[in-house]
């Protein structure tokens, strides 16, 4: 099975200068590989820096040591020494994201929330509004809120939103932060189902589940990430 | 981004130093700008991102380095070599600069649409019907009625005076934009109103622009990438969310810090 994601050594510490510069390891010796077709899913307790890896893969957080390999288009490229355009474009054709919270723009509508990543690949404004039309209705959000602005959403209803906007583009991978969290049974069934999708679609999935149906269902592999804790230092 | 665009950068900056006698404005400043693509410069007053953006716009003249620009036919120039006549003609087709004050980039006393309209004579267009038709469509673009189309900015509130200097600036499809903190000393309300405007209007028309605002928030919304200023230097730069999310520089620390919740 391909690999289109390969982590190796990666290490991350914050330094907070304005705390006297004390430095903060996050994770050390991180390394495993994303493998098309799969969902894996990152384990351990709040705090183990499980956010910090998924950021790290989608280039919001940068690395200290080691290689971030991914297969962008045919092409190796290390994320980690990438500069921010070739980091927009793998976003844009190869890592997606679906964040554990919407970062909204004001005046923006749901629909096309949703549609943008669609459009920025290219694709006709009209064929991707009719994607996100279908991807909302599955997901349930109610007709009436699709033309508006999803800044005074629910949680749950601009989690879906999140979600539509993140699954509606065929990138071959696909992070995931909690994007269950806040959903009821029925649409939380949804989201396994499109993960399901997105497995046999050939995707490599990594994703945060704090779920444990969720995750008992998704999952194909636990990569635990206290097995990557960096020694604490005495600060 | 577009993903049409071509690999070739747009503009080229390379050891960009300024300096008022002893002090200095900015100091070895280098980066390149590809088409499509939105800088923000971050800083607070006096860290040299006016004075960067003045130099690259060639309103100031650097004491050194070089600003190189890939012209239409794809010929590369530098900026600083280039006769007056040349920079005017550049500034006044292929760039726009957005000012802070609506007033230092608006003729107050002649009509919106003639604002409109100026630039486009300035590239060569000269019928009359067509000029305020793409005047008045381009109106409408920023928000602004038709009705208002022979009112004078004098009688525009600040929101829509810049709306209006934003119309001026893109009526000519630049390639570039220069914006000068362009939402400054506009209440929140309209701030937010202009900022999704540019955001729209950016990224439909693919244009490059280099933003200078000491709002991160604006940053946030507008920009690929951040150059973070202090006194002169650029202490951080990189992908916008990375240096929001993960700033490593102290002063850009600082900076995040110091945002308010709401």
């Amino acid at each position: 099975m391909p690999t289109p994601l390969v982590v190796s050594d990666v290490a991350k510490s914050f330094t907070m200068h304005l705390q006297g510069g004390i430095a903060l390891p996050v994770v050390k010796d991180v390394s495993f590989a994303l493998k098309a077709g799969e969902c894996a899913v990152l384990g351990g307790p709040s705090g183990a820096g499980k956010s910090s890896v998924l950021k790290m893969l989608y280039g919001n957080y940068a690395v200290d040591t080691g290689q971030i390999i991914v297969d962008h288009k045919g092409e190796l490229i290390d994320m980690a020494g990438a500069s921010p355009r070739t980091i927009l474009a793998i976003r844009r054709d190869t890592i997606g994201y679906v964040s554990q919270f919407l970062r909204t723009v004001p005046r923006v509508s749901a629909l096309d929330v949703v549609a943008e990543p669609l459009v920025a690949l290219g694709r006709n404004r009209d064929d991707a509004r009719d994607k996100a039309r279908t991807l909302l209705s599955r997901l349930n959000l109610p007709e009436r809120l699709w033309s508006l602005p999803p800044a005074t959403f629910s949680g749950g209803e601009q989690q879906r939103v999140n979600i539509a906007r993140g699954f509606i583009t065929g990138h071959p991978v696909l992070l995931l932060d909690e994007p269950t969290a806040s959903l009821d049974a029925k649409n939380r069934a949804v989201v396994v189902d499109m993960i399901a999708q997105k497995k046999a679609a050939g995707v490599a999935l990594l994703g945060i589940f704090h779920d444990q149906d969720v995750r008992d269902v998704v999952a194909d592999r636990m990569i635990d990430v206290t097995r990557f804790a960096p020694e604490r230092a005495a600060a | 981004m577009s993903i049409t665009e071509d690999d070739i950068p747009l503009l080229r900056v390379s050891s960009l130093s300024k300096s008022y006698g002893a002090r200095v404005g900015c100091q070895d400043v280098s980066f390149e700008l590809w088409p499509g693509e939105v800088l923000a410069v971050v800083g607070e007053s006096g860290s040299g991102k006016t004075t960067l953006l003045n130099c690259l716009s060639t309103r100031l003249m650097p004491t050194s380095g070089t600003v190189s620009y890939r012209m239409r036919d794809g010929d590369w120039r530098d900026l600083y070599r280039m006769s007056e006549a040349e920079r005017r003609f550049l500034m006044r087709t292929d760039w726009g600069f957005v000012h802070q004050n609506p007033a230092d980039g608006l003729r107050m006393t002649v009509s919106a649409g003639a604002n409109v309209g100026e630039r486009l004579m300035a590239v060569g267009d000269r019928h009359y019907g067509r000029i305020r038709e793409t005047a008045t469509d381009w109106l409408g673009r920023v928000e602004i009625a038709e009705d208002r189309v022979d009112d004078e900015p004098r009688a525009f509130s600040g929101g829509m005076r810049q709306r209006l200097q934003i119309a001026r600036n893109l009526v000519t499809a630049p390639r570039l934009v220069f914006m000068d903190e362009p939402t400054g000393g506009l209440d929140v309300s309209v701030q937010a109103r202009l900022l999704d405007l540019l955001r729209g209007l950016v990224t439909d028309l693919g244009l490059a622009a280099i933003v200078v605002t000491h709002d991160l928030a604006v940053a946030r919304l507008l920009s690929h990438r951040i150059m973070v200023m202090k006194e002169g230097h650029v202490v951080e730069a990189g992908l916008t969310d990375r240096v929001l999310d993960d700033p490593h520089a102290p002063y850009t620390q600082l900076l995040v810090s110091s945002i308010l919740q709401v």
